[in-house]
């Protein structure tokens, strides 16, 4: 086995492209969890943590650009908060302080995991996700790269080197259920995404369906049931329609972690929930 | 291409199993041979180097006593490959305190009550220390917040944030 | 000039603990520096490295065997299968009914079938999973309730104890309950379940064999009893016990899942075959497969109670999986069984209990031992009871309090302290937690933590208290000691006693004991190794008396000697002071409990020397949608006898509770047709400092207990008996649910059955 650890993107992929069995090690804390089982044993080993390119943003007044290598703990302290708040959420969320320390945003593309905590928020933020290779740059729509439950479209030659978001105008929201108060793999998360400038709502779903599920026709009925100019909801009635909706487009399945009713009911829930803290009030609500 | 990755051509080359590597530990340069390269910094650090002080419990990162730092930031050594970290400054329990002589965290634990098998003691210590270094005066839920990777199975983590608060309320009193 | 001297002249000096003192452990600063050699920080020149091949069906014949591709690898140093077993095929903590290795037949998913040592753990790993073992798969027994009367699965049968306890004269019964005795009385019914615990200690299952050039071997390991380990490897090793040495090697937590073998034969079999040193150190998955459990349970009761709250009767039938072999079920399900009323007057009583074997994981000792699955189903009761009588629960509970004098379920009178009522109330009393205030703040505020799932609008809050109560040390005639000397040389003392240190602070505690005997400052612990008697297990609460008082009475002994030398036991006196200092002075005693009997065919008789209680009142704030908890605040009250330590007391309180509140809300290994579903702590969780508030104290209750050193009780298992209890009965009360079972899933919340 060997450890190849370039340290620009440039020569990461000369690497990629003659190595494409290397697997990419960034942050480790799912490759180290496979290699530590026995699990995984790779013949070599790509690690893109030195690329200090690949650890960098960059926002416009409508974008944020985020570098694949990014750390949780550098999205955190960075001003993305404020920009992306669904996006801190989700990353709050992830592991311990030690997890997101090591974890970054393109490791959880790359695993693809249903349970990923950023991938509901990116989905439902219309994330594009940026691909190179020595043939050039090459990007995606969050729903093309992550085509089933751990499978991306990532080429064999190619690295993510980051993910473009559009800097919020409205509310954002991201909640997870966990059986326990930290540390834990989602259960089930829903993300919501409030874009007043075109007045529509968008909301994802994590661990409800092989990928990160968007709910379309709840969606579509949303955004007419909301008074866009006093930002309130036409019914106080709406939320909870709208968390049945939600729920109806969920696709979970039953495992150790919980039951897919279970799954069907919480993203509901948490759906109402997001929608009725991103418009607290409805027309002919009583005070 | 690292300078430390051995490189026969420019970009195929790497670190091999059979060539070793050295590992910056404590301040200290150390070779790191007879590994297989596939090892956790947690396994190179116990079984290569002698540096009992981190533990292994779960192999997944989920219990952080294995808590060491890599250039100053605090993870979990089982979930870092050895062999990827040969240009980073890496710290664990052993680097806080001398012999019979403990660190203000350590003395607070002992004290406190917050050791009791111990196990997870050298992976608290050092996330302790790095939460006060950068949060001199955590609130409880700060506390919290910072050590919810350290799993203890022993003392139900309330003398642990008591020493962690007589640990700040000390540096307070210190004027340091 | 010797350290009491010092001492003396200046009336300062180090100042050694004494009983009573929050004394800091002597091993604490080593464990914080991480200078403590665990069993798992061992090594040796020359060391070799095993692992286990583990059978990965709950049930299957062993066709075949192939170790030629694993024996071919480099490095690796020896393959051993059962036919190279030269001592006693079998192993087991009461009963030896488990294969060493597996010849045959495997009967639960993760059973050993071979082990490898090799050059260093990579190679062992790989070694072992070139061991190709064919299986004919067989379909698994995994009911226990169908186990009773199903073909057995072990030659020994299914039912490895089936105990009745009949008390008092309670009337025939049929399934409809025509008792005419209990006519006009109130009656409350209910089935509970209790999901499978583990005990997770922090430290998996290590140690290190060092083999001899004469054939004996050292074996330096984890465990929470030396001898029984030493017995169990020299038999199966075929040696006399003299030729197998065993030392104790840093213990990281044990809660029960060290008292039985997992690697000790393995490794010295590997040492003795290679004439190396082997170390083995389990990863999670594999200690999750490679210790015994706490008993999975399905308890159905009934009670019986006048309108004034008085209960006249209690039958109950519990149900235990213990899982492929005995461990210690026979003293679990009497556990079980004699605890099954919770600490309430109870004239009549018919307990039908049953411990089977399944091709589940085995199941044995784990803290609470038997006591934590029937107090969830004596205090869920005595809700109903309350309800159903239109009693405050707290006072129904006090009404029927055990006291000094009353009978338990096994006619055995309490001889002792009983403060039950004292506990209750104490606890009872503690000023509730504003409604709105939590004990951490911050993002672990509500339900769902970190997930923000639920707003304050979302939450409801209960309230409960439970109470339960367990026997000190062992039972039903188990003649049951410690042994321990002290040396005096100089002025100082040196503590040796094969307890095993495991967290506790028996350490602590052995330093307090001699220097409040005998004014000794300097008091050093030696290894704790089988060179000495037996001090037994490390479990049922028992070292602080039974090693405690060993200690003790040898400090005691040392005592009276030098009071017949110079006339005076006054060990301030500058006699005594220079008695001590100038001559050496070496006591070892085996200390005996007084002697308990077995249970009779009826499940009568004295089979226990003591009793302990506490109680818990739990407060949560439930999502009711979700189903999410969150622990808002846990009082507790506990009968000590007398508190040595107040600081490693609470840090047994603390503990306790928190593994108590682990199997109320997360804590359960899933099984699905005998094959474990979350073998990591990614999916077994554990709670984490964000789960749990701050624990507080009702009440210490200091009654010094008749026959107990100081009058100290043991303190390490009672938290957990009735924090489970409290937390679920806390939810009940939230959400006005059944919630008949342990842990509390989200599912069953979020659909679950009102009451």
């Amino acid at each position: 086995m060997t450890v190849l650890a370039p340290r620009t993107l440039s020569d990461a992929l000369d690497v990629r492209s003659q190595h494409p069995d290397a697997i990419v090690l960034a942050g480790g804390t799912d490759l180290m969890v496979g290699i530590n089982a026995g699990r995984i044993r790779p013949q070599a080993v790509l690690s893109i943590a030195g690329i200090d390119e690949l650890a960098d943003w960059s926002a416009t007044d409508t974008a944020v650009t985020i570098g694949a290598g990014m750390t949780y703990t550098q999205l955190l302290h960075s001003t993305i908060a404020e920009l992306s708040p669904a996006l801190f959420q989700a990353s709050l969320t992830v592991g311990s302080p030690q997890i997101r320390n090591a974890g970054t945003i393109g490791g959880n593309l790359a695993t693809g995991s249903p349970a990923g905590d950023t991938l509901p928020v990116l989905a439902a933020l219309n994330a594009t996700v940026h691909l190179a290779s020595l043939a050039g740059e090459r990007t995606l729509g969050i729903n093309e790269f992550i085509v089933g439950p751990k499978r991306t479209a990532l080429a064999p030659d190619e690295l993510i080197t980051g993910v473009t978001i559009p800097v919020a105008n409205g509310p954002q929201e991201y909640l997870k259920v966990g059986v326990r108060n930290a540390m834990v793999i989602a259960m089930v998360s829903v993300a919501l995404i409030v874009d007043r400038s075109t007045r529509f709502v968008t909301v994802a779903l994590g661990a409800a369906g092989p990928v990160p599920i968007r709910a379309t026709e709840a969606e579509n009925w949303i955004a007419d049931r909301i008074d866009w100019d006093s930002g309130q909801l036409c019914s106080p009635d709406d939320a909870v329609r709208f968390g049945s909706m939600v729920a109806a487009e969920s696709r979970p399945i039953d495992d150790h972690r919980g039951t897919a009713e279970y799954r069907r009911h919480a993203v509901g829930v948490l759906a109402q929930r997001a929608l009725r803290r991103s418009f607290p009030g409805a027309i002919g609500m009583s005070t | 291409m690292s300078e430390l990755t051995r490189t026969d051509d420019s970009i195929g080359g790497g670190i091999e199993a059979a060539d070793g590597y050295r590992l910056h530990v404590n301040g200290a340069a150390r070779e790191v041979t007879g590994s297989w390269i596939g090892e956790s910094l947690l396994d190179v650090l116990r079984d290569r180097l002698g540096l009992y002080g981190a533990k292994g419990a779960c192999e997944q990162g989920e219990c952080g006593s294995c808590s060491v730092t890599v250039d100053g930031t605090v993870v979990c050594a089982c979930l870092v490959l050895a062999a990827s970290v040969t240009e980073s400054e890496i710290a664990t329990v052993e680097s806080l305190g001398e012999p019979g002589q403990l660190s203000d965290v350590q003395q607070a634990f002992v004290e406190c009550g917050a050791v009791q098998c111990g196990f997870c003691t050298p992976g608290l210590i050092v996330t302790v220390h790095d939460l006060l270094d950068q949060m001199p005066d955590p609130a409880e839920h700060d506390i919290r917040a910072s050590l919810v990777g350290n799993l203890c199975r022993c003392t139900g983590y309330g003398r642990i944030i008591e020493a962690v608060l007589v640990v700040a309320r000390r540096r307070r009193e210190g004027g340091s | 000039m010797t350290i009491t001297d010092e001492r003396t002249a200046t009336g300062i000096g180090p100042r050694a603990p004494r009983i009573g003192e929050s004394a800091p452990r002597p091993d604490g600063g080593p464990k914080a520096q991480g200078r403590f050699a665990f069993s798992s920080d061992l090594f040796a020149a020359d060391m070799l490295w095993g692992h286990t091949v583990r059978s990965p069906h709950a049930r299957a014949h062993i066709i075949s065997i192939d170790t030629s591709s694993a024996v071919a690898m480099v490095g690796v140093h020896c393959v051993l299968t059962s036919s190279d077993v030269p001592g006693r095929a079998t192993f087991g903590l009461e009963f030896a009914d488990q294969p060493v290795l597996a010849a045959d037949e495997v009967r639960y998913q993760g059973e050993a079938v071979a082990v490898v040592a090799a050059v260093d753990a990579d190679t062992a790993r790989r070694a072992a999973d070139a061991v190709i073992v064919e299986y004919e798969l067989v379909t698994p027994l995994t009911h226990a309730e169908t186990a009773i009367t199903a073909e057995p699965i072990h030659p020994d049968g299914n039912v490895v104890r089936h105990l009745v306890i009949r008390h008092g004269e309670p009337g025939p019964l049929t399934n409809e309950g025509v008792d005419p005795t209990l006519d006009g009385l109130i009656s409350v019914s209910g089935t509970y379940t209790v999901g499978m615990q583990d005990q997770a200690p922090l430290g998996t299952e290590a140690g290190l064999a060092i083999p001899s050039d004469d054939g004996s071997i050292d074996l330096y390991v984890s465990t929470q009893w030396l001898h029984v380990d030493r017995d169990q490897v020299a038999a199966s090793l075929g040696l006399p016990i003299d030729m197998v040495r065993l030392t104790l090697g840093g213990v990281g937590g044990a809660f029960g899942a060290r008292e039985d073998c997992s690697l000790q034969i393995h490794l010295c079999l590997m040492a003795l075959a290679t004439g190396r040193p082997v170390k083995m150190v389990y990863d999670r998955a594999e200690s999750f497969v490679g210790h015994v459990h706490r008993h999975p349970a399905v308890m159905t009761y009934r009670h019986w109670a006048h309108a004034d709250g008085t209960i006249e009767r209690v039958d109950a039938r519990l149900v235990l999986d213990g899982g492929a072999y005995a461990s210690s079920s026979a003293a679990v399900i009497a556990n079980a069984a004699c605890f099954a009323a919770g600490p309430y007057r109870v004239p009549h009583a018919i307990i039908d209990g049953w411990v089977v074997r399944t091709n589940n994981p085995p199941c044995g000792a784990m803290r609470g031992f038997g006591a934590v699955q029937t107090c969830f189903a004596h205090e869920a009761q005595m809700d109903l009871l309350a309800d159903a009588l239109g009693m405050d629960p707290v006072a129904l509970r006090l009404h029927n309090a055990l006291e000094p004098g009353d009978q338990i379920l096994t006619g055995q009178v309490i001889g002792g302290t009983a403060p039950v009522a004292d506990v209750i109330r104490s606890c009872a009393d503690a000023p509730l937690p504003d409604q709105d205030s939590t004990t951490s703040g911050g993002v672990y505020e509500l339900p769902g933590g970190a997930g923000r799932t639920t707003d304050r609008v979302d939450v409801r809050r209960g309230t409960a208290l439970a109470v339960g109560f367990k026997n000190l040390m062992f039972s039903e005639g188990f003649d049951d000691f410690s042994t321990a000397r002290v040396r005096v040389e100089h002025g100082v003392a040196t503590v040796t006693c094969a307890c095993a240190e495991v967290g506790q602070g028996f350490v602590t505690l052995a330093q307090q004991i001699v220097h409040q005997t005998l004014g000794i400052d300097f008091v050093t612990i030696a290894p704790a190794d089988t060179s000495i008697g037996s001090a037994g297990s490390t479990s049922a609460s028992r070292q602080t008396w039974m090693s405690g008082g060993a200690v003790l009475a040898a400090a005691e002994a040392i005592r009276a000697r030098i009071a017949a030398a110079i006339g005076t036991d006054d060990i301030t006196a500058p006699d005594f002071v220079r008695a001590l200092a100038d001559n050496e002075w070496d006591e070892l005693v085996e200390h005996h409990h007084a002697p308990t009997v077995a249970l009779d065919a009826d499940g009568q008789g004295d089979a226990h020397v003591s009793f302990a209680f506490a109680a818990h009142r739990a407060t949560v704030d439930v999502d009711l949608e979700l189903g999410l908890v969150k622990l808002v605040d846990l009082v507790t009250s506990q009968d000590v006898g007398r508190q040595l330590n107040p600081l490693q007391l609470l840090g047994q309180l603390e503990g306790g509770a928190t593994q108590g509140v682990g199997l109320a809300l997360m804590e359960e290994i899933l099984v699905a047709d005998g094959l474990v579903m979350n073998a990591s702590f990614t999916d077994y969780l554990i709670p984490t400092i964000a789960d749990v508030c701050g624990l507080r104290i009702g009440a210490i209750i200091e009654e010094a207990e008749p026959g107990a050193p100081f009058g100290a009780k043991g303190v390490g298992e009672p938290p957990t008996i009735s924090s489970t209890a409290a937390v679920v009965a806390a939810v009940r009360s939230a959400t006005g649910l059944t919630l008949p079972r342990t842990p509390v899933r989200p599912t069953d919340i979020a659909f679950g059955e009102r009451s």
